[in-house]
C-alpha cells in the first residue's frame, strides 16, 4: 500500500470515528455509563491509528517519532527491562516518597491545626514554598542521600509535602460552625471531634491533596534519576536511550510512565469515591 | 502585624533549622580535615569552620544570600555568570509557555463547553495527559524539535511549560464558562441571541474569577516546567542550567543561588499576575 493511501485511510478512520462520536454524545446512549467509556475510548483509539497513518503515510523517520505498532512490539520484546525500571523508580522512589511526604504533612497539618499560631505562620509559607519549583532541589538531595533509590525518595518528600499540606489544613477547617458546635453540646473532646467529625469532613481535600502529589511523585523521581543513579531507572533509561537514539525504548519508558500515573491516579480516585461517597461531586 | 508575627515566626524558626543543619551536616568535613591533620578539634572551633567553606554540604543562609546577591547585583546583567540574565531566559520561556497554555487551555475550554462531544471524548484525555510525568517526554520534545530543525530550546522549554500549564487554565475556564445559571442564559435565549454572543456577553464575563484564579496557578506551573525543561536537557542557559552546572561542577553555592533566584522569580510572577486580576477587575468594573 502506498503511503498516500495509508494517510489517506487514517483521516477516514478520524472523521467516520469524530461522526460515530457525535451521534453517541448527542443520542441517548451518550448518557449512560457505557456511551461514557466508549466515547473517550474510541477517541483515544483514534489518535493512535492517525499517530500511526501520519508516520507511515509521510515515511515520518523512526528516530522523530516510532509508530505506535514498533512501540508497541518493543515493550513486548523488553518487559523483562521495563519491569526492572519500574521496580526502581516507581514502586522504590515515588511510591516510598508518596508514602513518607504525605504522612508527615497529614501529621504537620494536624498538629497545626492543634496550634494556631503555627497555622497562621505555616499556611502562607506553604502556600508560597508549594508554587516554587521544587524540583530544583534534586540536584542537592541526590548529592546528599546518593545514586539509589534514597535520593529520589527524599525529592518526592520535598515536592509532595507542601501541597498536601496546604489541602489538609484547608480541609481540616472545612466542616461548618454549626456542626462543631453539636459536636461541642455532645461534650465531645478534641480527638474526638476530630476523629469523628473534622477528618471525615476533610476527606474531599486530603485526596484532592493526594492526587496533586501522585502525579508530583512520578515527576519527582524521574528527574532526580537524570542528576545520578544506578544503571536501572526509568530516568536513567530514558536518558540514556535518547543518547543512542533508540527511540523506541524511550517511548516505550514513557507508555510505562503514562500507565503507571494513570494507573496511581486511577487508584486513588477509586479510593476516594469509596471514602468519600457522601460528597455531592461523587454522587450522581 | 498580627498576621506577619506568626510567619516571621515560623521563617526564623527555618533559618534557626537551617543554621543548625549546616552545623551537622558540615562538620564531618572539618572534623576529616583535622583528622587528617593528626589535630583534635573542640565544638567552638568547629562551628565557625562550618560557616565558611567553600563547598559546603549544606551551606549556612548567610553563604547562600552572599551568593545570590553577587549573582543579583555583582555583575553585568548581561554576563553569563549573572542571575539576572539566567532569570531572564527562564522567564522568557516561561512566559512563552505560559502564553501557550492560556490559549490551549481557554480554546479548549470554549470547545468543551459548546460541543458535548469535545466535553465526552477530550476532557477524560486531559485528565490522563497531567498523569504522564512530562519529564519523561522532556528529552524527547529536544530530541524531535531538534530533528525538525528547530534551533535553540526556547521552543522545547515553551512546550514542555505549557503542557504543565494548560491544565489548570482549562478546569478553571470548563467550570467559569458554565457559571452562569439557566435563568441567565434563558434571559439570553429570549433576546435571541446568538452561541457566539452568548459566549462573549454572558460566558466569558462570568468566567473571569476562575480565569484569574487558575492563572495564578498556571504561571506557577509554567516556572517549573521551564525549570525541568532546562534541567535535564542540557541548556546552558537559564536558571535550570544553573543549577544543573552547580551540582555538576560539585559547587553547590550556585545550586543554591539559581534556587532562590527562581523562588524570587515565581514571587515576582504570582504577584504580577494578582496585580493583573486587580486591574482586570476594575476595568470590568468589580467593586474593590
Amino acid at each position: 500500500m502506498s503511503g498516500g493511501m495509508i494517510l489517506a485511510l487514517a483521516l477516514l478512520f478520524w472523521a467516520a470515528a469524530w461522526a460515530v462520536n457525535t451521534v453517541v454524545a448527542g443520542g441517548p446512549i451518550g448518557r449512560t455509563r457505557a456511551g461514557r467509556i466508549f466515547v473517550p475510548a474510541l477517541f483515544g483509539v483514534t489518535l493512535l491509528v492517525l499517530w500511526e497513518g501520519i508516520v507511515r503515510g509521510l515515511g515520518v523517520s523512526a528516530v522523530i517519532l516510532p509508530p505506535p505498532s514498533a512501540i508497541a512490539a518493543k515493550i513486548a520484546e523488553s518487559t523483562g527491562l521495563l519491569w526492572a525500571d519500574f521496580v526502581q523508580t516507581v514502586l522504590k522512589g515515588a511510591l516510598s516518597g508518596f508514602l513518607i511526604g504525605t504522612a508527615a504533612a497529614f501529621v504537620t497539618a494536624v498538629i497545626c491545626d492543634r496550634v494556631p499560631f503555627l497555622r497562621a505562620g505555616l499556611l502562607p509559607v506553604g502556600n508560597f514554598v508549594a508554587a516554587l519549583p521544587i524540583v530544583g532541589l534534586a540536584p542537592i538531595l541526590v548529592m546528599w542521600f546518593g545514586f539509589g533509590w534514597q535520593s529520589k525518595a527524599a525529592v518526592v518528600v520535598a515536592m509532595v509535602f507542601f501541597p498536601m499540606l496546604i489541602n489538609v489544613v484547608a480541609g481540616l477547617a472545612a466542616s461548618d460552625r454549626m456542626q462543631r458546635d453539636l459536636m461541642a453540646t455532645w461534650g465531645a473532646s478534641y480527638w474526638q471531634g476530630l476523629w469523628k467529625l473534622r477528618l471525615p469532613a476533610a476527606m474531599p481535600f486530603v485526596f484532592n491533596g493526594l492526587k496533586i502529589a501522585a502525579s508530583l511523585a512520578l515527576i519527582g523521581a524521574i528527574v532526580a534519576e537524570y542528576f545520578g543513579s544506578p544503571v536501572v531507572g526509568m530516568g536513567f533509561r530514558i536518558s540514556t536511550a535518547v543518547g543512542v537514539l533508540n527511540i523506541e525504548l524511550v517511548w516505550a519508558e514513557i507508555a510505562v510512565a503514562a500507565l503507571a500515573g494513570s494507573a496511581f491516579y486511577g487508584l486513588i480516585a477509586l479510593i476516594e469515591k469509596g471514602v468519600t461517597f457522601w460528597h455531592p461531586s461523587q454522587r450522581n | 502585624m498580627m498576621r506577619a508575627l506568626p510567619v516571621l515566626t515560623v521563617l526564623l524558626a527555618l533559618v534557626a533549622i537551617w543554621y543548625l543543619g549546616a552545623v551537622w551536616m558540615n562538620s564531618a568535613w572539618v572534623y576529616d580535615q583535622a583528622a587528617r591533620n593528626g589535630q583534635t578539634v573542640t565544638l567552638a572551633e568547629v562551628i565557625p569552620q562550618t560557616m565558611a567553606q567553600d563547598r559546603p554540604l549544606l551551606p549556612p543562609p548567610h553563604q547562600v544570600a552572599a551568593k545570590l546577591w553577587e549573582g543579583l547585583a555583582g555583575q553585568a546583567v548581561t554576563s553569563k555568570r549573572s542571575l539576572v540574565y539566567h532569570g531572564f531566559v527562564t522567564f522568557r520561556g516561561t512566559m512563552a509557555g505560559f502564553a501557550l497554555g492560556i490559549v490551549l487551555g481557554v480554546g479548549l475550554a470554549m470547545a468543551i463547553v459548546r460541543f458535548r462531544v469535545m466535553d465526552m471524548s477530550v476532557m477524560p484525555w486531559a485528565i490522563i495527559s497531567q498523569t504522564i510525568p512530562i519529564v519523561a517526554i522532556a528529552p524527547m520534545i529536544l530530541v524531535v524539535s531538534n530533528q525538525l530543525g528547530i534551533q535553540g530550546r526556547e521552543v522545547p522549554k515553551a512546550i514542555i511549560a505549557s503542557y504543565l500549564s494548560f491544565f489548570p487554565v482549562l478546569v478553571s475556564m470548563v467550570k467559569g464558562l458554565r457559571a452562569p445559571d439557566q435563568m441567565q442564559l434563558d434571559l439570553l435565549k429570549t433576546w435571541g441571541a446568538s452561541e457566539a454572543q452568548t459566549f462573549a456577553r454572558l460566558r466569558i464575563p462570568a468566567s473571569m474569577p476562575y480565569f484569574f484564579a487558575s492563572l495564578k496557578v498556571a504561571v506557577a506551573a509554567a516556572l517549573v516546567g521551564t525549570i525541568v525543561g532546562e534541567l535535564p536537557t542540557g541548556a546552558v542557559e537559564g536558571l535550570g542550567a544553573r543549577m544543573l552546572l552547580g551540582s555538576q561542577y560539585g559547587e553547590p553555592l550556585i545550586t543554591w543561588a539559581a534556587l532562590f533566584a527562581s523562588a524570587i522569580l515565581a514571587g515576582i510572577l504570582i504577584l504580577a499576575v494578582a496585580l493583573a486580576e486587580r486591574l482586570a477587575g476594575r476595568a470590568m468594573g468589580v467593586r474593590a
